[in-house]
């Protein structure tokens, strides 16, 4: 006899404890999404700083340490765009830290490079959408580049980068699942062992792309709700 | 105070300066005026470097600013600048926008930076808005807090990119007494300005610009009652 729709997701999930591996593996995903999110945030901020700063000079004061800085921003952002997300995991895994066991380390590696260069172009952007005469004001008062760029740009720069960010948190989140490929132990690991164990794939893949949905949705109402605090700001 | 030699500046192979020398002398009110696109604006911005000379040199105090070596942002701390748009920080309460540089810049603590912003303010009649952002500020009044922001380095000079151009009609006054009484108290002043009773009143000497070139300079009572050149006396029959 078949067993019922309901004895399925029974057996996926309540049997043997087997929700705690789907939290488990979650959490594993989360930390992923976050850590990797700060190091591509970090990363992408410097490779955002270096392009806009080149860009930016005075004609006969080209800085030479700057230009081979921004060709490497270049290189970077042109690669890791350039390429498929899981052939970069593969290359890292197998290729430039092949002795490495912990794969979740790999993982955060992989993640945050590629992250790193979306959001560089994302910070780029929301560089440049700040009106010029903003940092020819900040200049003018002979505030040095890097304090016209912390106090006066940056701020305004974060407030119109918010929605494109939250997009990249939200497509690094959902990214996280390649590492299953690497052998990371995040949700989609658990959800095919547990398939694979149960030989019934459905409820533990339908399972999991639930809570996917249910965090993007948090997050994403989370973020509206953060982006009207910030507008308010502009009216007070 | 300001030497300036030859100074071109050309935006690709467009010409917009044309081989200018002047000099700026200590308490002097210069005041540029001519048609749009004549090069006034590129011109005071190539006073403190906003934009770079394609050719020629400019010395501010004895030193050559237009080479490379000099720290640039040093020279811009001691020359105070008056945009058309304004451009307070948003981001800002007024005071943060005035006490921001003096402080970044080691010119003075928090506390002193915050006891000249409010005599400043004060002396612009704003002293209520110091914790208003710059949002909430008409446009007058926003370019009364620029001024003062730039007088908050303690300027030797102060240059004015059209500053009541952007303004509504009756709030150019405002912005225009601030600015006359900033040169009664001894000021060195560049303006660039389309306001002729402004030039006429404050102005120490007028320098008319057409095409990149000063066409014809003379202290406001010579250049507007006996203007010479045939450019500037149809400038003058189309503004007056």
């Amino acid at each position: 006899m078949k067993p019922s729709l309901a004895q399925r997701f029974v057996t996926a999930f309540l049997e043997g404890g087997r929700w705690k591996l789907y939290l488990q593996g979650l959490g594993t995903t989360l930390e992923l999404t976050v850590v990797a999110l700060i190091f591509g945030v970090l990363l992408g901020l410097v490779v955002a700083v270096v392009r806009s700063a080149h860009d930016q000079q005075r004609i006969g004061r080209k800085n030479p340490v700057l230009g081979i800085l921004n060709v490497l921003c270049q290189i970077y952002t042109t690669v890791i765009r350039g390429t498929p997300m899981l052939v970069q995991l593969f290359i890292w895994t197998f290729v430039i830290f092949p002795t490495q066991r912990n794969k979740i380390l790999v993982a955060f590696i992989g993640l945050g490079v590629n992250s790193g260069a979306y959001v560089a172009e994302i910070i780029r952007g929301g560089l440049m959408s700040v009106d010029a005469g903003q940092s020819e004001a900040g200049r003018s008062l002979g505030l040095g580049y890097f304090d016209t760029m912390r106090f006066i740009v940056i701020p305004q720069a974060f407030k119109n980068i918010l929605p494109s960010l939250g997009n990249e948190f939200i497509t690094l989140f959902k990214d996280t699942s390649l590492a299953q490929a690497i052998g990371g132990m995040e949700m989609l690991y658990y959800a095919s062992t547990i398939g694979g164990r149960t030989f019934d794939y459905m409820p533990p893949l339908l399972g999991i792309a639930a809570m996917y949905l249910a965090i993007v949705i948090i997050f994403t109402w989370l973020q509206g709700k953060l982006e009207r605090r910030l507008r308010e700001s502009d009216r007070r | 105070m300001i030497d300036v030699k030859n100074l071109s500046k050309s935006f690709g192979d467009h010409l917009v300066l044309d081989g200018i020398s002047q000099h700026i002398y200590p308490g002097e009110k210069v005041v540029v005026i001519g048609p749009s696109g004549s090069g006034k604006s590129t011109f005071l911005r190539c006073l403190n470097l906003l934009e770079t000379p394609s050719a020629g040199t400019i010395s501010f105090q004895g030193t050559v600013i237009t080479d490379p070596k000099v720290k640039i942002d040093q020279v811009r701390q001691q020359m105070g600048m008056v945009f058309q748009h304004f451009n307070l920080f948003p981001n800002m309460t007024i005071r943060k926008n005035i006490t921001l540089a003096p402080v970044r810049t080691g010119l003075m603590k928090q506390e002193e930076a915050d006891e000249l912003a409010g005599s400043l303010l004060q002396r612009v009649d704003l002293t209520d808005k110091a914790d208003a952002y710059p949002s909430q500020l008409s446009g007058g009044q926003k370019q009364r807090v620029a001024i003062v922001r730039a007088l908050a380095m303690k300027p030797q000079l102060m240059l004015f990119d059209e500053p009541t151009s952007a303004l509504d009609p009756e709030m150019v006054g405002e912005v225009l007494d601030v600015m006359k009484e900033l040169a009664r108290d001894g000021m060195t002043m560049v303006v660039v300005t389309h306001e002729m009773g402004f030039a006429r009143e404050v102005g120490s000497r007028v320098l008319f610009m057409a095409g990149g070139k000063v066409l014809e300079e003379a202290p406001p009572a010579e250049l507007f009652g006996n203007p010479k050149h045939p450019r500037l006396k149809d400038f003058l029959s189309k503004v007056l």
